[in-house]
């Protein structure tokens, strides 16, 4: 395993590297950090740190191994965050790893995802090149749209060494309101109801058979009639406030409900699609989580890859295996990369020196 | 060959959907950025989704440059035709195909007008939030194109943030589908890099937009100030406040004249410049918002301050604002838009050398820009009837994008670089970064037909 320290050192990395390279940030996400042993496995965690932060700006440049919790304190001393709520940050991931495999929390549901705060990006290509994308400025349209790219791709078309991000002004309260619904379909229903509501949710998730929860962030002097007034949307609401609201979305983005034993896939669904979903998880008694307004399901799988691939197949979904073996890691119908992929990949890596898509 | 291939098109659209006669080319030579012409060999109206792919391939097969062409409201020349090639007009492709409330999404043609997405979304309480100022007329197949933003991109973002899907058809003919109705995806982002390529990846088809509900109330202040410094310093301080407006954006003296002369918003005449800050959102928040806001801008010396009271007022001070380019005709027979990006804490500094640069070569400058994200629209005012003023115009606006660059800024901030700002790539990107770009465009497009011309330099595009 090769730790370089230094942007050039990847540059070294990549140039001697005899076999395809695997990169690797906090390691968290163990299916795609563990190597097969085939791998030159790459790990960013020295080139780590902050290059630039200007909070009267609101945006900070950092290396891609730099430890979320870092730049989550780094933002908090100055009022700021990153609200697209980075999952896994206690357990020592990387902004790096964060963005290459394009997770987002809870919070992706108001302000967007972690696509939509990325503005620049450097990175080491397969010749062994530095090249950049985007800009350190919030608004910037020139050239390809690289850092997007980025965003989700593995570290399939180059090392990112590099990120600039915009951040926002954190919001000084939250709370929680709480609704039983009895059942999936009743929750999906009104998970899309509250999807349109003028109330400014924060977050927005469904916890199986029928658990809604809807977060609240802002001012602590409008919080209190906020919550009282989204209660009102359906009998049965119970307010969570405080530590307890805190630690609640602390374990959801986490991962803390996941029993040891399981993978963790992530899935992008549809509201309309999760019943039929959850139908078929129901059955074999799995942990599952239904986040950001019902677009991302969370899968805790205890059975075989295989069987998990064949059923989000048959449903029409793909997914991206986040912990558990190393092998392939798209599933479903995200396995099948389309031909705009694979001219992306021959014109970035054109030596193939990054694992295959 | 061009002739086989204009013949073998004629037998694709023997009515009037194939424009031939330079009468009928003429409409179609300049888009919003009038200085740049250029008469195509033929303009094809498609109606239908596979008529634009029969026609891609068609021009694949023969080598044929093609144009894409939304309503030709580009500011940076991103639709100005090849002589030696076709422009596709999107405008007939204009169905909204599905309107999800439930699920807040629309698939779009990519010939729908952007507002009128958000028309069809409002009896539902949803909008969709990107809105340039050419919303009115502009298209969805443009904005992704170009990336288009807007006066509230500084809390919703710019279209990239609002596109979930692309169904496209590239260069060499095929068809793609990238993202898809999730708001989350897996796999490298695709949609993300297709938005913004300026066309040279081929033609979006069909486009899944994210719809968001319709904020319950606005704030929408104006504040005149005695100089464009003080307004630039308390768009820091609303910034530093915590505050996140929907949007900010300031006016010069020369715009405000040029703006109350045409549309008579009520813009106070002898400002030095007025500050829009529009504050949106759940009711109680914003009323809480609006009193923090209004304590800053009472410390921030403004000299007059409005609030809107009702929708009217609201409209009246925007009319003035997405008004303003349009009125800017009135007082200069030309312009250019400039559109680079400065760090926000730099935006005094880059205003104050705008005016130094202006005094140096003599030629007007109109300042109105989107102050909240930094992005600078400095309008270069001239008369095309004199002779070198074109010339003159175009230096100084150069000097006013390299100076963006210099302050660590960008060339362009949602016009894109176009025709008019290809020469500028090198001073934001390396050589390895545009060969890097330029490498994916060949990959995808082998014969550089797909607007071949726009956002590299001259000297860099092969067979240019």
């Amino acid at each position: 395993m090769l730790q370089p320290k230094s942007v050039k050192e990847v540059q070294e990395a990549v140039n001697t590297a005899s076999t395809a390279i695997l990169i690797r940030g906090g390691g968290t996400k163990t299916a795609l950090s563990s190597s097969s042993g085939t791998e030159t496995v790459i790990d960013l965690s020295n080139l780590s740190g902050i290059v630039e932060y200007r909070p009267e700006e609101f945006t900070f440049t950092a290396l891609a191994g730099t430890p979320l919790v870092n730049i989550i304190e780094m933002l908090a001393e100055n009022g700021q965050w990153m609200p697209f709520d980075p999952p896994m940050a206690k357990i020592g991931s990387t902004i790096g790893g964060t963005l290459a495999t394009g997770l987002s929390g809870p919070g992706r549901y108001r302000f967007g995802g972690a696509r939509d705060f990325i503005l620049g990006i450097k990175w080491v290509s397969g010749n062994g090149e530095m090249l950049s994308g985007g800009a350190r400025v919030v608004k910037n349209v020139a050239g390809f749209d690289f850092p997007k790219l980025m965003i989700g791709s593995l570290g399939r078309f180059g090392i990112i060494s590099e990120i600039t991000l915009k951040v926002f002004p954190k919001m000084n309260s939250f709370g929680t309101v709480e609704w039983d619904c009895g059942c999936i379909y009743d929750a999906v229903a009104f998970v899309k109801e509250m999807t349109r509501t003028p109330i400014d949710l924060f977050a927005l998730d469904l916890e199986p058979a029928g658990i809604v929860r809807a977060r609240l962030g802002g001012l602590s002097t409008t919080l209190n009639n906020r919550l009282a007034r989204l209660s009102d949307y359906r009998d049965g609401a119970s307010i969570i406030l405080g530590d307890e609201e805190l630690n609640l979305w602390e374990q959801l983005k986490e991962f803390l409900w996941l029993p040891h034993d399981c993978s963790l896939i992530k899935v992008p669904i549809t509201p309309d699609l999760i019943p039929q979903l959850d139908t078929c998880l129901a059955d074999s008694q799995l942990h599952r989580r239904y986040s950001v307004g019902g677009n991302i399901a969370w899968i805790g799988w205890s059975g075989t890859i295989e069987d998990i691939d064949t059923l989000l197949s048959e449903l029409g979904l793909g997914g991206l295996l986040l912990i558990g073996e190393s092998g392939t890691p798209w599933l479903g119908t995200s396995s099948v990369i389309t031909g705009f992929a694979d001219k992306v990949k021959k014109a970035l890596d054109t030596e193939g020196r990054f694992l295959p898509l | 060959m061009l002739s086989t291939f204009v013949d073998e098109l004629k037998g694709m659209f023997p009515g009037n959907q194939l424009l031939t006669s330079k009468a009928e080319l003429i409409p179609y030579e300049s888009d919003g950025l009038t200085a740049f012409k250029a008469l195509p060999r033929a303009v094809v109206l498609p109606e239908h989704q596979s008529e634009v792919i029969d026609i891609v391939r068609l021009c694949h097969r023969y080598s044929v440059p093609f144009v894409p062409r939304g309503s030709g409201t580009s500011l940076s020349g991103g639709s100005l035709p090849n002589t030696d090639g076709i422009v596709i007009g999107l405008n007939r492709i204009n169905r909204i195909l599905e309107l999800d409330a439930e699920q807040r999404i629309a698939v779009v043609e990519s010939g729908v007008i952007n507002k009128n997405v958000s028309d069809a979304a409002y009896p539902y309480g949803l909008y969709y939030a990107p809105d340039p100022s050419s919303q009115a007329v502009c298209t969805i197949g443009g904005n992704v194109a170009f990336n288009a933003g807007g006066a509230h991109c500084l809390k919703y973002g710019m279209t990239s943030n609002h596109v979930m899907g692309i169904k496209a058809v590239l260069p060499d003919g095929n068809v793609v589908e990238l993202g898809g109705p999730s708001l989350e995806n897996v796999g490298p982002d695709l949609v993300g890099l297709f938005v913004g390529s300026e066309g040279l990846f081929g033609i979006a088809l069909e486009i899944t937009l994210r719809l968001l509900p319709i904020p319950e109330a606005y704030r929408t202040v104006l504040a005149a100030y005695p100089s464009m410094e003080l307004a630039g310093d308390a768009v820091a301080a609303i910034i530093a406040s915590g505050l996140l407006p929907g949007a900010m954006e300031i006016m010069d003296n020369l715009t405000i004249q040029a703006v109350e002369e045409s549309v008579n918003a009520g813009y106070p005449i002898d400002a030095g410049a007025v500050l829009i800050v529009e504050l949106e959102g759940e009711l109680s928040e914003v009323e809480e918002e609006f009193v923090n806001l209004q304590e800053i801008i009472n410390k921030s010396g403004a000299y007059n301050v409005r609030s809107a009271r009702n929708q009217l007022e609201r409209d009246l001070i925007w009319k003035g604002r997405k008004g303003a380019f349009g009125a800017l005709g009135k007082i200069s027979p030309a312009y250019i838009v400039q559109d680079g990006v400065v760090p926000r804490n730099q935006l005094g500094a880059a205003l104050a050398e705008i005016d130094s640069l202006s005094e140096k070569y003599g030629v007007r400058v109109a300042n109105v820009f989107h102050a909240g994200d930094g992005n600078l629209h400095p309008n270069v005012l001239f008369d095309n009837r004199e002779e070198g003023m074109l010339e003159k115009a175009e230096a100084l606006a150069g000097e006013i994008v390299k100076m963006c660059v210099r302050r660590g800024g960008a060339i362009t901030g949602e016009h894109g670089v176009g025709m008019e700002k290809r020469h500028f790539m090198t001073d934001m990107f390396s050589d390895q970064d545009i060969n890097q770009m330029l490498k994916l465009t060949n990959e995808l497009d082998p014969h550089g037909i797909a607007n071949s011309g726009k956002m590299f330099p001259v000297d860099r595009m092969p067979g240019i």
